[in-house]
């Protein structure tokens, strides 16, 4: 038996139809844009030509495979230590003692203002001669002279991650605070009553029951941190010698900062193709986690 | 009493938030005292908290070195106010219908928004460089904020629906046996009764498009009227002999007005930053 056929109802579309065509016109074909000319030899020349994968082979020729390698390390320790110093935030803001309400409060401007903004001030504190890292050091004996932070590989590389985990660390903090406060109340009193250590209490009520909150904040939080500008583009412009340099950086550097389109979109191609493993990821994990009915 | 502590537990839980606010105050703080030091006193070896001569000269000063601060500051809010406001006109009618009907394709849409946010403006700037350059949209305001519109429409929806699963339907079936339309049903009977939601949208949507107007305008813009603060004040950055110290009371006049907003509202920023850590 053939059901009678409702005819469409267009109400729903039309409520989304700006949301959709804003997405289309900003995201979506820009994207498909990005595709087409990775393929050419774009560049301030108005003619273009389809170059095959020429892009692609000079890409890996010179120092992709580095770059990746970066990229993932900079992401990597970024966010957990974003995840570690957030999780240790969150346990000491739900400590039930005076003035944590102030505390919940204060925690938070280094997310709320500007990012660029943060990193200036953060660009003079790593400043060698006069800001306050270097002059700390050297005061209580940690650095024997002057070290300008962002000159050298290493400490560049570092410098730019403690930056990045100063602005990204309050917002993982207050997420996993509401879910530590969301979890019910009364686990922890039967858990007292029956001679449980806070630790123990810690370890085995509080750390399940926010496990769904930390997987959604790590993988979020890695998603912004590989897609992270603004903080190396101005401490380092991907310097020195690279050191900083991450996929978004050389991207950014090869098609505006030297006019080559078609190169930058065959990196801007990579970072697709490596972001839409992490949102697989992301929603394998979510789906796997709302069947076990933990969200 | 299970929130009853031992000492030497509570020296160990305010030690651990006195390191956390180090970290976290230490560079408003240290702008701060920048600030208030004379340029010689700034250059001083060793390190010292507390230089001489010390004053506010430089909030006086700064007005001549960076004359366009009020610019800056005014552009960077009008710029993310224009995108909380064309967001929100995206958002509110999209919620409602991931909240409310049944529609072929409903979860891959929903699907595809949420994906959205694994894109970031960085990678999508060639085309859109390209077309704003051929529309000869380059240095406009429009160029600052469509692109911000884009990357604020997944989260706006994600949040708004879960609140407006939450309206009871019996409130919209009333005013549509009453004879109201459906889209008059939305706008006089759905948004008033989810005004609570739609300020969490509206004000985190706001605080994200003010943190994030550095790529856009760095890439889209060099008219320097229209910039937005944090390019304003990054031109001073690349030169030979930077003002520190005016530099710094720019930078803290510039998010005063962001961090007043914050602690005013600061309930609904919460609200809607941990929205997706609490079950519902």
């Amino acid at each position: 038996m053939s059901q009678p056929s409702k005819p469409i109802d267009w109400f729903p579309y039309l409520l989304l139809v700006p949301a959709v065509v804003i997405t289309l016109v900003i995201v979506a074909w820009p994207l498909a844009e990005t595709l087409r000319l990775s393929f050419t030899d774009a560049s301030m020349n108005p003619e273009t030509h389809y170059v095959g994968l020429e892009n692609y082979q000079k890409m890996f020729a010179r120092n992709f495979p580095e770059v990746v390698g970066r990229t993932f390390a900079w992401m990597v320790i970024g966010v957990t230590l974003k995840m570690v110093v957030g999780l240790l935030a969150a346990v000491l803001l739900n400590a039930a003692v005076p003035g944590r309400t102030l505390m919940r409060i204060l925690i938070m401007p280094p997310w709320i203002v500007p990012i660029a903004i943060g990193v200036f001030i953060w660009g003079w504190m790593y400043n060698g001669q006069f800001g306050m890292i270097s002059g700390l050091g050297q005061r209580i004996g940690l650095l024997s002279g002057p070290f300008e932070f962002l000159a050298f590989k290493n400490s560049a590389f570092m410098a730019t991650i403690v930056t990045d985990v100063w602005i990204g660390t309050p917002l993982v903090a207050v997420y996993l605070l509401a879910a530590m406060q969301s979890v019910p109340r009364d686990l922890y009193e039967a858990a007292w009553t029956d001679g449980a250590s806070r630790f123990y209490r810690f370890r085995r009520i509080t750390m399940p029951m926010i496990m769904p909150a930390m997987a959604t904040m790590s993988l979020l939080s890695a998603i912004w941190t590989f897609n992270s500008f603004d903080i190396i583009w101005i401490l380092t412009e991907g310097g020195p010698r690279n050191a900083t340099t991450t996929m978004i950086i050389d991207t950014y550097k090869t098609a505006i900062s030297r006019f080559r389109y078609g190169e930058g979109s065959a990196r801007a191609v990579m970072i697709v193709i490596f972001l839409t493993i992490f949102s697989l990821l992301y929603f394998a994990m979510i789906r796997k986690l709302s069947k076990k009915g933990a969200m | 009493m299970i929130d009853r502590y031992r000492w030497w537990e509570y020296v160990l839980i305010y030690l651990g938030l006195g390191l956390l606010l180090v970290f976290v105050l230490a560079p408003f703080v240290e702008a701060f005292l920048v600030s208030l030091r004379p340029l010689d006193g700034l250059f001083s070896i060793p390190y010292r908290f507390v230089t001489e001569g010390m004053s506010f000269d430089a909030y006086f000063t700064m007005w001549k070195s960076v004359p366009l601060l009020w610019r800056y500051m005014l552009n960077s809010f009008f710029i993310a106010a224009a995108v909380t406001v064309l967001g929100l006109m995206a958002i509110i009618p999209a919620s409602y219908a991931f909240s409310r009907f049944e529609f072929k394709g409903r979860n891959v849409m929903m699907g595809c928004f949420l994906a959205v946010n694994m894109v970031s403006g960085a990678v999508l700037i060639i085309p859109l460089y390209k077309v704003m350059q051929n529309l000869g949209l380059l240095n406009t305001y429009f160029a600052m904020i469509a692109p911000g519109v884009a990357f604020v429409i997944p989260t706006g929806i994600w949040l708004l629906r879960s609140y407006l699963m939450k309206i009871p339907p019996e409130l919209e079936e009333a005013a549509l046996v009453d004879g109201a339309g459906r889209l008059y049903t939305l706008v006089r009977v759905i948004i008033p009764v989810a005004m609570p939601g739609i300020m969490v949208v509206a004000i985190t949507t706001f605080i994200a498009a003010y943190a994030q107007q550095f790529l856009y305008a760095l890439t889209f813009n060099s008219v320097n009227e229209l910039n937005p603060l944090p390019v304003g004040l990054y031109q001073f950055f690349g030169r030979q002999h930077v003002v520190w110290n005016e530099l710094m009371a720019a930078s803290l006049v510039g998010i005063l007005p962001v961090l007043l907003l914050y602690v005013f509202l600061q309930k609904y920023i919460v609200a809607g930053l941990t929205a997706g850590a609490v079950k519902s």
